[in-house]
């Protein structure tokens, strides 16, 4: 029988009431009285030195306010990185200043030039074509393997080159991996494209900046999916405001997918401008403009190999990656793909010698950050495109050969320096056997031929690392942040609790589950329980949502904090009861002594906390609120297999996705149903890159794909309905609710199996072509199968 | 978008006075024109609002036996009031953009706005339809001139296309999966008197017929007539969804795949 | 500046437009109806969907000067009038039919106007007739369930969780 409420439950989301009935608050919807708008004057030309911008002809047109260019920025600090990556010659990467408004040059098409504030967002935008600008162009530097030859445009002067690191993993194993690999006897080599996409929340970013001069307090609200860093990041290195007079909000924010954890220049801008024009300044992002200014994603061009003795188990593994950081360092750019790619990549197999290298690269494009899955689906796909190919070339089964090479025992530590604590390959395997049925394959083969169609069927497996930290490791590994959460639960006297977390909800439906896990914990109902996020004025310092850590790391940090109030009430418990404080025991809201049936409910002792009448004042404190910061000992790692079953049509190259099923082993599970729409919608967005979504440049730097028109988003029509199973559960061991992390899963897992299902239709119609790039779209299928 | 007046006449004669100021343009549906505008593609100083001509919306069967649809009939309409007539033609219509588009689309923006990929003018050539405009009667053959190019003067605006009813008909259309605008669509319309092929999406010129394919089909009305019969990739668009040479192939497997539909 | 006059969830609503005035920001920023949701400039989102005499439209691609007199209805008015949940909203909460809620209006507009006219669509019509409906979220799968469930179908054997 399903629960009907508590952890397991699949409650019903409170948010989606506000959201269903046109009542949610997102940032656009916040309108300040006196509010001015800015629009940015944005770059055409992909790489230029930037003569002058003359701001004349604008400045006296309707509705204008001020006019910014990067003149105003001088004494305004860079846009910070969160990350240092060491090179393998142990330097730190080469890190470009990166203004809030160009200065000297332009690097990129829809780089900020100029910002023009005026009464009305039409206005602004009228007076900002009056600006000119003078640009030299010089020429752009787009292909990554082109940027790091001797000669190259470089896209910032003050750099020794394009190159931003060099970076090798581990780099002590190099001589041993090269050894494995003569001595193998087979190898097999691929290279492969991961292509660039946009994160495309549907919500555009949107930045609202306020400045009281009375108190001299700024208040920034933003669509952002962790507060309390853009006020770190933005206060701290950029604007020189402390936290103490920085206020940022992220309201309701209508998705994420990584792009909304930066900071972006927009934000820094709208606050320093409320100040400098005292009233609040608002900056909504347009769709097209989204594309030329929100971090993209993936970008990498790899080389891999696997090495494999004459019994097919895997011996070596070495791989060789161009990753594009576009033409400055995003946020967390540089981590992407190394710490959240390199250390992935042993998969799900006990292969004992790996060895990585990537090359940091910059170009003339929009910068490159985490985007859903962040490194670990680019470490994914090639690991799971690679081994679909061993298996090819030595004429064995794609599924026994990963069995064969499957980790089995747990504690197990890789040779990329990650210790996994839990998992159960075979069994994700064996599940998703079921599930897929994999049995009635060839049957729905025949009948997809008698249609002149083809069918393939292809699998993967994938792990992954969640819930970013610990901080002690992580700042080995060159965070420049902690990457703890934090709780703090406060009890009010009637029994109700408000949590107060720095893990912010975006879609994942926070406000529905953490009280699932805290009503358990009570024996109250969830209804007791509310969730307050996104605001740094009444949450504690929080790192926010990204990495699928919120749960794990933030569900963690509460439940700390709520051992904290159990502990508390149960002294206060103790003396209400006359019992000793180790003979209470909390079971469904009630307070009782063991062996006795002397109780009190709860409402009774959180009353007796703030009206303390009776009360042990002379032992403990009144009150019933507690803070816990936790920070987790390890990654959590979850893991699963994947398998999509496509149509294709061999006549238009167009492949339709007929199944898709996924077993994922995500540990303990606190609301089932909200797990599986994480992993749908990861799914989608894996489909998405793997079917249609690409981000492209022109060889002159300019966005092709720049809008809806060319950028080409999954559709209802596009995909099925999936068939998502995660019953298979290893409990993470060192954290207490034995979670995992799920919203990443999905985007991870899938486009592996697709490519290799579209390969598979491929050879059942007679064309082996050994491997497809993404996104196989009908024109790629078909050149394929025409070449 | 550039601010510019909206005027709202009652009747195309009051039209195409507001037409003949400075500037000014013709709105109908607005859903190629609005998102032009707003990425400021244009600059007209008066709109002039065709959404309140009564006179120029409805699917009426004329006295010749023609389908003759107002140039301010949403598509919506036209596919659900077409459909007894023209079935071939309501189909079409039925699968232009998505349903709230098909609710603000009209026939006459459409055509005259002769976007390479769009779905109308496939049918109107394809039909060897009439465009009648406030001024005259222009023969579809006549009336497409290359990418948004028309035979329309300045301040000209389509009132009316009149369809001569095929014995049967079919659009085939395969979408480009960001803009689900046809990458190529054909429209084949067998008459008694021989066959059209009309085909969107494919040629820098725009909408065109593949006479080749015509013939082929007035001869012997079968998909094994088209066989061995290609168009040069060259003369098609080539972009990021797709080559000129691919897009030639689509216009043989559309328009074998049309043909089939109706055998 | 032009006056418009509409009727918006059965109420009188006027203000003051430009010619170039979108009706979904006369709606968001005249009316402080701020359900209707812009996704994109292209008209593909379908974010901003709301109902013109009767229609599904998308509020970004209107002029508000062309919505003269019209009857426009959008997600503030399609709760009952006490305020809970209607059949369609029902179903999206009860399938998880979404996550961020920021497509969700149009999803919900659009799911309407469908059901009207097709009570009992099958899966392949709620697809197509999703097409002007990006949701980046669900992956579609709870938004469809939902919509085959408002209009009454069994959907408990669809697809496994």
């Amino acid at each position: 029988m399903p629960k009907d409420g508590g952890i397991g439950a699949s409650s019903k989301r409170r948010e989606d009431i506000r959201f269903l009935t046109g009542e949610g608050n997102y940032t656009d919807d916040i309108n300040l009285h006196g509010q001015a708008h800015v629009f940015f004057l944005r770059s055409d030309i992909a790489h230029g030195v930037l003569n002058s911008v003359d701001t004349s002809a604008a400045d006296g047109m309707p509705g204008v306010v001020k006019i910014f260019t990067g003149a105003d920025f001088t004494e305004v600090g860079s846009i910070p990185c969160g990350w240092q990556i060491t090179d393998k010659h142990g330097e730190p990467m080469q890190e470009p200043r990166h203004p809030v408004l160009a200065d000297g040059k332009v690097r990129h098409v829809g780089e900020p030039i100029a910002a023009v504030v005026a009464e009305t967002l039409s206005q602004a935008r009228d007076a900002a074509e009056a600006i000119v600008v003078d640009i030299t162009d010089l020429p752009a530097v787009v292909d990554m393997k082109q940027a790091v030859q001797d000669g190259a445009p470089k896209v910032h002067d003050d750099l020794t080159s394009n190159l931003c690191y060099d970076w090798g993993f581990v780099e002590e194993n190099k001589g041993a991996v090269d050894k494995a690999f003569e001595d193998a006897a087979h190898v097999t080599t691929l290279e492969l494209v991961n292509n660039r996409l946009v994160a495309n929340p549907m919500e555009p970013r949107v930045a609202v900046g306020d400045y009281a001069r009375g108190t001299g307090d700024h208040t920034l609200y933003t669509t952002s999916q962790n507060p309390h860093v853009i006020r770190l990041l933005m206060g701290a290195f950029v604007l020189g405001i402390p936290e103490h007079k920085l206020r940022v909000v992220a309201p309701d924010v209508g998705g994420g997918f990584g792009t909304k954890i930066f900071h972006y220049q927009e934000e820094a801008f709208c606050t320093f401008a409320a100040k400098a024009c005292n009233r609040p300044v608002k900056w909504t992002s347009s769709r097209s403009e989204a594309f030329m200014s929100d971090a993209h994603g993936r970008d990498h061009v790899t080389k891999i190999q696997m090495a494999l003795d004459a019994d097919n188990n895997f011996t070596a593994l070495r791989t060789d990656t161009y990753a594009n950081m576009g033409a400055y360092l995003s946020t967390f750019a540089p981590s992407v793909p190394t710490w959240l790619h390199g250390t992935l990549m042993a998969g799900n197999y006990k292969t004992p010698l790996i060895y990585v290298n990537v090359k940091a690269v910059f170009t003339n494009t929009v910068p490159v950050d985490a985007y859903r899955g962040a490194g670990r689906p680019e470490a994914t796909y090639q690991l799971e495109r690679l081994v679909d190919k061993c298996a090819h070339e030595l004429g064995v089964d794609p599924i026994a050969l990963r069995r064969q090479n499957f980790i089995t025992e747990f504690p197990y530590a890789t040779p990329v320096a990650v210790e996994y604590d839990t998992g159960d390959y075979v069994a994700t395997m064996d599940k998703l056997e079921e599930i897929a049925d994999f049995a009635g394959f060839d049957a729905r083969r025949r009948d997809s031929e008698a249609k002149g169609k083809l069918r393939g069927f292809g699998v993967n497996c994938y792990i992954e690392a969640c819930g970013i930290a610990p901080s002690n490791l992580v700042g080995q590994l060159g965070a420049r942040a902690g990457l703890y959460e934090s709780a703090t639960v406060r009890v009010n006297a009637t029994g109700g609790l408000v949590v107060m977390t720095g893990s912010h909800s975006h879609g994942q439906g926070h406000e529905t589950a953490f009280p699932q896990v805290i009503a358990e914990m009570i024996g109250i109902p969830e209804e007791m329980i509310e969730i307050v996020h996104g605001d740094t004025a009444n949450t504690p310092m929080g790192m926010g949502t990204y990495g699928s850590r919120s749960l794990a790391v933030g569900g963690s940090a509460m439940v700390r904090a709520t051992e904290k109030i159990i502990a508390k009430a149960k002294k206060i418990a103790s003396h209400l009861l006359e019992a000793s404080e180790g003979d209470i025991e909390l079971k469904d809201g009630a307070f009782s002594v063991a062996g006795t049936d002397k109780s009190v409910a709860w409402g009774d002792v959180t009353l007796a906390a703030y009206v303390p009448h009776n009360y042990p004042l002379e032992d403990i404190e009144p009150g019933l609120e507690e803070t816990a910061f936790y920070d987790p000992s390890n990654f959590t790692y979850p893991s699963g297999a994947y398998a999509c079953e496509v149509e294709l049509d061999p006549e238009t190259g167009h492949v339709t996705i007929d199944r898709f099923a996924a077993a994922d082993d995500f540990g303990n599970i606190v609301n089932p149903m909200i797990v599986s729409g994480q992993v749908h919608g990861g799914i989608a967005q894996g489909i998405g890159q793997a079917l249609m979504e690409n981000c492209a440049y022109d060889s002159d730097g300019q966005l092709l794909s720049a809008s809806y028109m060319d950028y080409a988003m999954p559709r209802a029509s596009d995909l099925p309905f999936y068939t998502v199973d995660h019953s298979c559960q290893t409990p993470c061991t060192h954290n207490p609710l034995g979670v995992k992390g799920c919203g990443e899963a999905g985007a991870i897992g899938s486009p592996p199996a697709v490519v290799n299902a579209v390969l598979d239709a491929m050879r059942s119609g007679g064309k082996d072509v050994g491997h497809i790039d993404m996104p196989v779209t009908p024109a790629r299928v078909w050149a394929a199968m025409n070449g | 978008m550039y601010d510019f007046d909206v005027v709202k006449p009652a009747t195309v004669a009051e039209a195409i006075t507001a037409l003949g100021q400075d500037e000014a343009q013709p709105l109908s549906g607005g859903q190629t024109l609005i998102p032009t505008l707003k990425a400021r593609l244009a600059m007209p100083s008066v709109l002039v609002s065709l959404s309140g001509i009564e006179e120029m919306r409805g699917v009426r069967m004329g006295d010749d036996g023609q389908l003759c649809v107002g140039g301010g009939t949403v598509h919506a309409v036209v596919a659900k009031e077409a459909q007894a007539h023209y079935p071939g033609l309501a189909g079409l219509a039925a699968r232009i953009g998505d349903p709230a588009v098909r609710n603000r689309g009209t026939i006459g923006g459409s055509v005259a706005n002769n976007d390479p990929s769009a779905c109308y003018p496939a049918a109107v050539l394809g039909s060897g339809a009439t465009v009648v405009t406030n001024a005259r009667e222009i023969a579809a053959d006549d009336f497409f001139e290359g990418m948004f190019a028309t035979a329309l003067d300045e301040g000209e605006i389509v009132t009316e296309v009149r369809f001569p009813i095929p014995e049967k008909a079919h659009y085939e259309k395969f979408i480009q999966p960001a803009s689900r605008f046809p990458l190529v669509a054909v429209f084949v319309a067998k008459f008694a008197d021989g066959v059209r092929v009309a085909v969107t999406g494919a040629s820098e010129e725009g909408v065109f017929r593949w006479s080749e394919a015509e013939n082929a089909l007035s001869g012997t009305f079968n998909v094994e007539a088209l066989s061995g019969l290609s168009l040069p990739g060259d003369s098609m668009i080539s972009d990021l969804h797709g080559s000129g040479d691919f897009r030639a192939h689509l216009v043989a497997v559309m328009t074998k795949r049309a043909v089939g539909a109706l055998v | 500046m032009t006056e418009v006059k509409m009727t918006v969830n059965g109420k009188p609503a006027s203000g003051a437009v430009e010619g170039r005035t979108l009706l979904a920001s006369f709606l968001r920023d005249n009316l402080s109806l701020t359900g209707t949701h812009i996704g994109c400039d292209t008209s593909q989102c379908g974010a901003c969907v709301v109902h013109v005499n009767g229609e599904a439209v998308k509020a970004c691609t209107m002029l508000a000067v062309e919505a003269e007199g019209a009857d426009v209805k959008t997600i503030e008015s399609m709760a009952n009038p006490d305020g809970s949940l209607t059949v369609i909203q029902q179903a999206f909460q009860d399938h998880h039919g979404l996550q961020c809620g920021f497509c969700t209006p149009g999803m919900i507009m659009s799911a309407s106007s469908l059901l009207k006219d097709n009570p009992k669509p099958t899966e392949a019509e709620v697809r197509h007739y999703l097409d002007g409906n990006i949701c980046r979220c669900t992956g579609y799968h709870n938004i469809v369930k939902a919509i085959m469930a408002a209009s009454g179908q069994d959907v408990s054997a669809l697809a496994a969780e």
